[in-house]
């Protein structure tokens, strides 16, 4: 029946009356289950309702919109379908202009079919923002409604959209001003929710600063009273994950949200679903609840990771929420990815205390799980997971004996060699961390585990910091004079190949400065130092450092000059004759009458 | 906060107390440059706190029964505190908050369950503007109203065609008219309500002195049209919050007019024509009338255009009258037409146009500055006096009906009794009451509801609200009667 209905939807000839009652039963038909509209998208339906909005009648667009909507708001449609033709879009911009229901299906199709950079692309470029402004003052609430969830879908992480928004004007009013009008208390939830969510993109894409009193006086408090126990679930998670979303990179906003409205406190709330007296009481409630709990659970871990990002004070406050380092320990081994990763970004963000690493991280050896996420977990887990881990693993935190213990090395070095760049950075990170002051065990452990074939690999790694970090891993781990003297004994070799090529590469001042703090180092040890001695090529590069215009440079190249003259060691005397030989006493001479003070002292 | 019924947020560790030494962890410190903020909600009884413009969250908080005073607490001397109770925009966007409270009031008040069974609901709203009709006489309205919704009225047709045209007398001024009409119709009722009758006449002399009683009307050139005027809607129902009592009062107890007053009154009336003053030695009234005639012959005319097409009959008719107001005989003769056609007229007036009486003010004299009608006026207010005496004899003494005289015959102490301190009186709108009491009276003599149940549910809701005020409900002030009268 759908293809005879179909025929006649598309037949010329039929009447308008009949095609239009055609689109009618369909728009019904669609209005069922996933099942039914899955058949109707294999009867090729859209482009047949796609054509009949070319007709003059306008009951029959508007009968083919409302079931384009019902196709298109369906989770089983693909929104593709309809970018397939790009006339399409011009001509629902145009047919925006024909009722307030072509404006009000149209808006809906937009808004659920805009899914990422592209389509907004799309959108924007055939004129979404000015067609569609007009409609956010339409008399309809339908079509306000709609339109404003245009906006907030092609905003959206955008900053092209949400720059050109804040300019434009509708009845000599700024959208800004608008929409903060929509955010009135008394306007309904969904109104104040999504204007929200328009205001915070254009501030996260810095059309609007985030002082302006439009953020931290209205869209900020708004998006606190959305996590409010008053609100319904999903509001709750929609308010919170923006929240975060607006507050993750600003210091102040994070602290005003910090202290409205007991939100940290009001945040414990979203872990006490399905609540013990749902089960009980009522299934249909439980069933609810259930539905919820991870969206819930995941948006107030992602709202704590951007509340404790940079304040010490907040990830107190956090932390000593009741049972918080619990709620995070078992987020870290939740079924749900998206509560895992969650949990993993709120344990990352506190981890940026000292204070709470070696207290209550102790307390709760949240080590353990993090190291079990780190097992083949997808990628965006390790990344977070593994910059925890760099934060675990520094000197002062007690969770770092332990971590070492349980097989850390082996996995940050399969890290190293990921595809990932986020992820080999990360790996190598931990492994500095680790290095730094170790025992002789570890390092050597390390150097083991990396192998030097991985290292070199690293040393000539495209990336900046994963070149900065691997440099700062050898510096750590060529630290402590016996060390330096055993790794120099095996690995002298390549370590002085890999210096003279990064001194000899093309790479930037902090690089250098690196290498050449590693070859202080290596000129620190007993037996070490010969191999600078006895290596002209490298000596003649100290020398040219010793008189490079950046200070930097020059500090670090005086460092392993004075460590190679060190007059209470043996041999010091030769070594600084052949120094005066290179003629680098003059330089020291120049450099003693030099204006920077430090230079001076050495 | 310490102290008992005290509540307070301290600075200095950011805790929040209430009524006891031992704070609760609430919110940041604060301290100087800081604003900081209370909120008290009635309405759930809960209080928050806000700092430089930002809700803290609800803190802990006891509904109480005394009364709560803002309060400050300084530690060092020298310090100084700014005090905003909105004379200046508060940093926290409390309006916003309020806006909320509104919305939820009302949608709670929307939303209330009627637990409708089978129309009942409707049938009673229906039931609810039906006698309001009735009772107030819009005959033909209630009778289109009965017929869409097929309910039936109660009082019969006749009834209350009698009742409006009463009430349109009184409405009109022409209250001696109205207590004639009332003794023909409904004989015995004002001998059984002597203080209606009595309110009556007293109305009947303000309206003397106003010059639209009928018994002075007769005497004045101005034309009968002009005086039915009356301002404002033409709607009966009573003016909600308003109340009609006189405050003003002044100490002149004579009822009689002293030649003093009069002679200040010649001097703002029109030189060119003879003053009450001077009207002793002139019983020839023909000439005072003359202005006001023309004056009134303005207002006619304009008025007789607009009804040109509809009766032009009536037009013409009005004219004999003026005609006829020269001659001061004839009015007696005339009286019982006119009281038919100013009573067909004044339903015109209602139905077409209200600005007339702006044209009538500003030459407004007493008892339409005719000297045979202020003679009748004194008359009637000595009549008036009698009665108070015989009423007070019969049934004791009435401090209301004392005041209610006292207050009608100040008029009479003034040269412009519209502007004086009693002049209230002579403001159509006080016909209202005296127009609903005698409705009411009639109502009740035919055993009929003496309020329309509509004003009775109106005047439940705005008690209600009263009472809510008075024990600190605080949802009354978002749920105002007037709100819902549109």
């Amino acid at each position: 029946s759908v293809s005879r209905l179909l025929y006649l939807l598309q037949q010329e000839t039929s009447s308008t009356e009949l095609r239009t009652e055609c689109a009618v039963v369909l728009g019904s038909l669609a209005m069922g289950t996933e099942n039914n509209v899955k058949s109707l998208l294999d009867c090729h339906i859209i482009p047949a309702l796609l054509q009949g909005l070319l007709s003059p009648d306008l009951k029959f667009i508007e009968a083919c919109l409302r079931c384009l909507r019902t196709i298109f708001i369906s989770p089983v449609t693909p929104e593709d379908l309809l970018y397939t033709d790009s006339t399409v879009i011009s001509h629902l911009m145009a047919l925006l202009s024909r009722s307030r229901y072509t404006q009000e299906y149209i808006c809906q199709i937009f808004s659920h079919c805009c899914k990422g950079p592209d389509h907004q692309t799309i959108l924007f470029n055939h004129g979404a923002v000015q067609n569609i402004a007009h409609l956010l003052v339409s008399t309809s609430y339908k079509v306000r409604m709609q339109a404003l969830k245009c906006f907030s879908v092609l905003a959206f992480e955008n900053p092209q959209v949400s720059m050109t928004l804040v300019n434009v004007s509708v009845d000599g009013e700024l959208l800004p001003q608008i929409f903060v009008k929509m955010l009135q208390r008394d306007k309904p939830i969904e109104m104040q929710l999504t204007s929200a969510k328009c205001l915070t993109s254009m501030c996260r894409a810095g059309a609007i600063r985030t002082d302006d009193s439009c953020i931290v006086l209205k869209t900020l408090p708004c998006l606190v009273r959305m996590c409010s126990k008053e609100r319904l679930l999903e509001e709750r998670v929609e308010g919170a994950e923006t929240l975060a979303y607006l507050i993750e990179t600003d210091v102040e906003l994070q602290r005003i949200a910090s202290i409205t409205d007991h939100l940290i406190v009001m945040l414990a709330d979203y872990f006490k679903y399905p609540s013990s007296v749902s089960a009980i009481t009522d299934i249909k409630r439980l069933d609810h609840d259930l539905k919820h709990a991870h969206e819930l659970r995941q948006a107030a871990f992602k709202l704590y990771a951007s509340l404790g990002a940079n304040d010490e004070d907040i990830r107190k406050k956090i932390i000593e929420t009741e049972n918080m380092m619990d709620r995070i320990v078992n987020g870290l081994s939740e079924s749900s990815i998206k509560v895992r990763l969650a949990a993993v970004r709120c344990l990352h963000s506190l981890s940026r205390s000292v204070q709470q690493l070696r207290t209550s991280f102790q307390d709760h050896a949240v080590w353990k799980p993090l190291m079990k996420v780190l097992q083949n977990a997808p990628n965006e887990i390790l990344v977070v997971a593994s910059s925890t881990l760099c934060n675990l693993l520094l000197e002062f935190s007690p969770s770092k004996e332990p971590i070492l213990e349980s097989g850390a090395i082996e996995l940050l070095c399969s890290l190293t060699q990921s595809e990932n760049l986020a992820l080999r950075v990360n790996g190598i990170w931990a492994l500095m961390n680790m290095a730094f002051q170790a025992e002789q065990k570890i390092k050597s452990d390390i150097l083991r585990g990396l192998s030097t074939e991985q290292l070199f690999q690293l040393l000539s790694d495209s990336d900046v910091n994963v070149l900065m970090k691997t440099l700062g891993l050898l510096r750590n781990l060529l630290s402590t004079r016996p060390h330096i003297d055993h790794i120099m004994s095996t690995h002298g070799k390549q370590i002085m190949q890999a210096v003279t090529l990064i001194l000899e590469g093309e790479h930037n001042i902090e690089v250098k400065e690196q290498t050449l703090c590693i070859l202080a180092n290596i000129a620190d040890g007993t037996t070490a130092k010969e191999l600078i001695m006895t290596n002209d090529d490298i000596l003649q590069k100290i020398k040219y450092y010793m008189s490079h215009s950046n200070v930097k440079l020059q500090l670090a190249a005086m460092f392993c000059i004075s460590n190679l003259i060190w007059n209470e060691e043996e041999g010091s005397q030769e070594r600084q004759d052949k120094l005066r030989d290179m003629g680098i006493v003059d330089i020291l001479h120049k450099l003693s009458q030099s204006s920077d003070p430090n230079l001076c002292d050495k | 906060g310490w102290d008992k019924h005290s509540y307070g947020y301290h600075g200095d560790d950011g805790h929040s107390f209430c009524s006891s030494g031992t704070g609760q962890p609430y919110g940041p410190t604060f301290t100087t440059g800081d604003v900081i903020g209370c909120c008290v909600n009635l309405i759930n009884n809960t209080c928050f706190y806000t700092k430089n413009g930002h809700s803290l969250g609800k803190c802990l908080f006891l509904p109480s029964q005394s009364n709560l005073y803002p309060t400050v607490g300084l530690q060092t001397p020298g310090e100084i505190v700014d005090a905003n109770f909105g004379q200046q925009p508060f940093v926290f966007d409390i309006e916003d908050y309020m806006r909320e409270w509104r919305a939820k009031i009302q949608s709670t008040i929307k939303r209330f369950p009627i637990g409708d069974r089978l129309g009942e609901w409707q049938a009673m709203l229906q039931n609810m503007v039906s006698s309001y009709l009735v009772h107030h006489g819009y005959c033909s309205t209630a009778t289109a109203f009965a017929r869409v919704t097929d309910t039936t009225i109660q009082e019969e047709q006749t009834s209350i065609k009698n009742r409006q045209r009463i009430q349109k007398l009184v409405l009109a001024g022409r209250v001696g008219e109205a207590i004639e009409a009332t003794q023909q119709l409904y004989p015995g009722l004002l001998e059984h309500n002597p203080n209606l009758l009595f309110m009556l006449k007293c109305r009947q002399f303000v309206e003397m002195v106003n010059g639209t009683d009928s018994e002075v009307r007769c005497f004045s050139a101005r034309s009968p049209r002009s005086q039915d005027s009356y301002p404002g809607s033409p709607s009966l129902s009573p003016r909600h919050g308003s109340s009609n009592s006189h405050v003003h009062s002044t100490g002149a107890d004579s009822p009689t007019c002293s030649n003093g007053v009069m002679s200040t009154k010649s001097k703002q009336s029109h030189s060119k024509y003879p003053t009450l003053s001077s009207s002793s030695s002139s019983s020839s009234s023909s000439s005072p009338s003359s202005v006001n005639y023309s004056e009134s012959n303005s207002t006619d005319s304009t008025k007789s255009q607009q009804h040109s097409s509809t009766s032009n009959q009536e037009t013409s008719d009005s004219e004999m009258e003026m005609e006829a107001e020269h001659y001061p005989n004839g009015v007696l003769e005339n009286s019982s037409t006119r009281i038919m056609n100013g009573t067909y007229k004044h339903e015109e007036i209602l139905q077409t146009d209200e600005s007339s009486m702006e044209d009538s003010c500003p030459q407004r004299q007493l008892c339409g500055g005719n000297h045979a009608a202020t003679e009748r006026m004194i008359q009637f207010g000595r009549e008036l006096q009698m009665l108070s005496e015989q009423l007070c004899r019969e049934y004791g003494k009435n401090t209301v009906h004392k005041k209610m005289l006292q207050d009608a015959f100040s008029l009479l102490a003034y040269s412009d009794p519209w502007n004086c301190p009693v002049g209230q009186q002579l403001d159509p709108i006080q016909r209202e009451p005296v127009c609903a009491a005698l409705n009411s009276a009639i109502l009740e003599s035919q055993n009929l509801p003496k309020q329309p149940p509509l004003m009775l549910a109106l005047g439940q809701a705005s008690e209600c609200l009263r009472l809510m005020a008075r024990v600190g409900l605080g949802s009354c002030s978002f749920a105002r009667v007037d709100d819902y009268l549109h």
